[in-house]
């Protein structure tokens, strides 16, 4: 029964973080149908801006947000310079379908690169400000810790904050219909351009914060959070890769499977189990085992 | 010059001529009917006046104000709203954002508030379904929510897409009747183009008729319906 619970909140906390990334991937795929595979890139300088800020100040609740804005930046700055510009440039062609993913993946190589250039490839620790260790209820020490419950809070915080702006507020409205049918949106008056950038740095900011909790966890390296990326967009296809709710459900049941493989098969599985799932939801059910139609909605 | 009005108007589809050298004039506050079949270029033509396509070659202008070069958006902040064919709503919204749609950029909310009732009371099945999703609506009623959120809007030049299209003979009349009660009421100058010869013409103070890009004859509406040559080769009945 401990051993359940731990397993529960273990693989809550972890795939509140896949969730994020997974709505980092959904956010600007629907948008703009671009898979992007820098969000990784993007989402590492966010953190290690992030660790600059823990270095410097020695605290962490300065780092989160200032990490959220640097990958906001980071976000609006990729649409606004890189992305927009290509889709009027490469928009025919046997390249125009796939240019799009292909800069993403050669931006992802130049983040990389930027960030072992300036902040050299050695592994950087990221303190969580919280306890990392099991905590203690009477006699028994659990596996999960602090940190795990400062991960599902924030993300928690994240998404209701998510839903809330694009449910509830004229900017969400704009966002949602910019990414539905962006012509009708640009023929009653939205400015698609803008609301787009608006969208990837929303975008940019969920990876930054997946990246500034995560890294806890392990360490910061230039790489370290590819891995991240490819578990967000498994959960993002479980969601059917339109839906934010299915981004953030997605997240949620690719944890739980993680944790309780982890805990009654064993942890050499972890890593195959994801790819393994992202194969069978395509075969069985492209569409996401939470999306469909209706999921665009929400 | 007042209205709209289109010169030496060229629009090319890659090495396709849509539009060849147009020039047609509509007075502020005039109802213009643009007629031809399809393929004759009248959607593209829209298109070219609201930014969503750039012309070859030519000038459009509103009110002595040139139309291009302009992004639509920024058009239809200016009050020249175009409703592209038939039914252009945003099927995974609802009515009512639909609706707020044509008015989240607008600074006086008040005013956006009074527009929206105004559709509603135009349109009473609209305010009955506000909170369902457009793709529930009937093609009628999603032109009816098409035409609202242009409305909301505040146009001044409103360009309406075949709003016929696919929809039965009853709500046709129906719709037509409805644009020519708003555009008397609200003083609008409207570009309609229609497949539909006879209910738009019928509304229309000028009528346009165009052919494989071509302008074949441009008046008065009730002259145009009356020109036996014109209506056994262009208008169908």
């Amino acid at each position: 029964m401990d051993q359940l619970i731990s397993a529960i909140l273990i693989g809550l906390s972890q795939g509140a973080i896949y969730s994020l990334m997974a709505l980092a991937l959904v956010l600007v795929f629907r948008s703009t149908r671009v898979i992007n595979f820098a969000q990784a890139g993007q989402a590492v300088i966010s953190t290690y801006i992030g660790w600059e800020v823990v270095t410097r100040t020695g605290n962490y609740w300065l780092a989160l947000p200032i990490a959220a804005i640097a990958g906001a930046i980071v976000g609006a700055a990729v649409e606004s310079f890189l992305m927009r510009p290509l889709s009027k440039r490469a928009s025919k062609g046997a390249i125009a379908p796939v240019a799009s993913v292909i800069l993403t993946l050669g931006l992802l190589g130049v983040l990389h690169s930027g960030a072992a250039i300036i902040w050299k490839g050695d592994q950087k620790l990221l303190e969580s400000p919280v306890s990392a260790m099991g905590v203690t209820v009477g006699e028994t020490v659990y596996p999960f810790s602090q940190t795990d419950f400062l991960i599902i809070g924030t993300a928690l915080l994240v998404m209701l904050t998510f839903s809330f702006i694009f449910q509830r507020t004229n900017l969400g409205l704009a966002l949602r219909a910019s990414a539905f049918q962006p012509e009708i949106a640009r023929l009653s008056g939205v400015r698609v351009d803008r609301i787009r950038a608006i969208g990837w740095a929303f975008a940019g900011a969920a990876g930054a914060i997946a990246g500034v909790l995560v890294t806890p966890g392990s360490a910061l390296s230039p790489n370290s959070l590819d891995l991240l990326l490819v578990f967000g967009f498994v959960a993002a296809v479980i969601g059917g890769l339109e839906s934010l709710i299915g981004a953030a459900l997605g997240g949620i049941l690719l944890g739980l499977t993680l944790s309780f493989v982890g805990l009654y098969i064993g942890t050499s599985l972890t890593f195959v189990v994801p790819f393994v799932i992202l194969i069978l939801v395509l075969l069985i059910k492209p569409s996401g085992l939470i999306g469909g139609r209706k999921s665009r909605n929400a | 010059m007042n209205g709209l009005v289109v010169s030496g108007f060229s629009v090319d589809h890659g090495a396709i001529r849509a539009i060849d050298s147009l020039s047609f004039t509509v007075t502020a506050g005039q109802l213009a009917a643009v007629i031809g079949a399809n393929g004759s270029g009248k959607t593209t033509l829209l298109r070219s006046l609201s930014g969503l396509k750039a012309p070859t070659t030519g000038q459009a202008t509103w009110q002595g104000i040139s139309l291009l070069g302009k992004k639509p958006e920024e058009l239809a902040r200016q009050g020249v709203l175009h409703v592209s064919d038939g039914k252009s709503v945003i099927p995974e919204l609802t009515v009512k954002e639909n609706l707020a749609l044509g008015g989240i950029w607008r600074r006086d909310k008040k005013d956006v508030a009074a527009a929206t009732a105004e559709v509603i009371d135009l349109f009473p099945r609209l305010g009955e379904r506000m909170s369902q999703s457009a793709d529930t609506l009937s093609g009628g009623e999603r032109q009816m929510l098409a035409i609202g959120r242009a409305l909301v809007s505040r146009p001044k030049l409103l360009l309406l897409d075949e709003p016929s299209l696919g929809l039965a003979p009853l709500v046709i009349e129906q719709i037509f009747q409805t644009i020519n009660d708003l555009r008397h009421k609200l003083g609008l100058t409207v570009v309609i183009v229609e497949q539909n010869a006879m209910s738009a013409l019928r509304i229309a103070d000028i009528g346009v008729i165009m052919n494989l890009g071509k302008l074949v004859a441009e008046g008065r509406a009730s002259d145009l319906m009356n020109d036996p040559a014109l209506r056994a080769a262009y208008l169908g009945y």
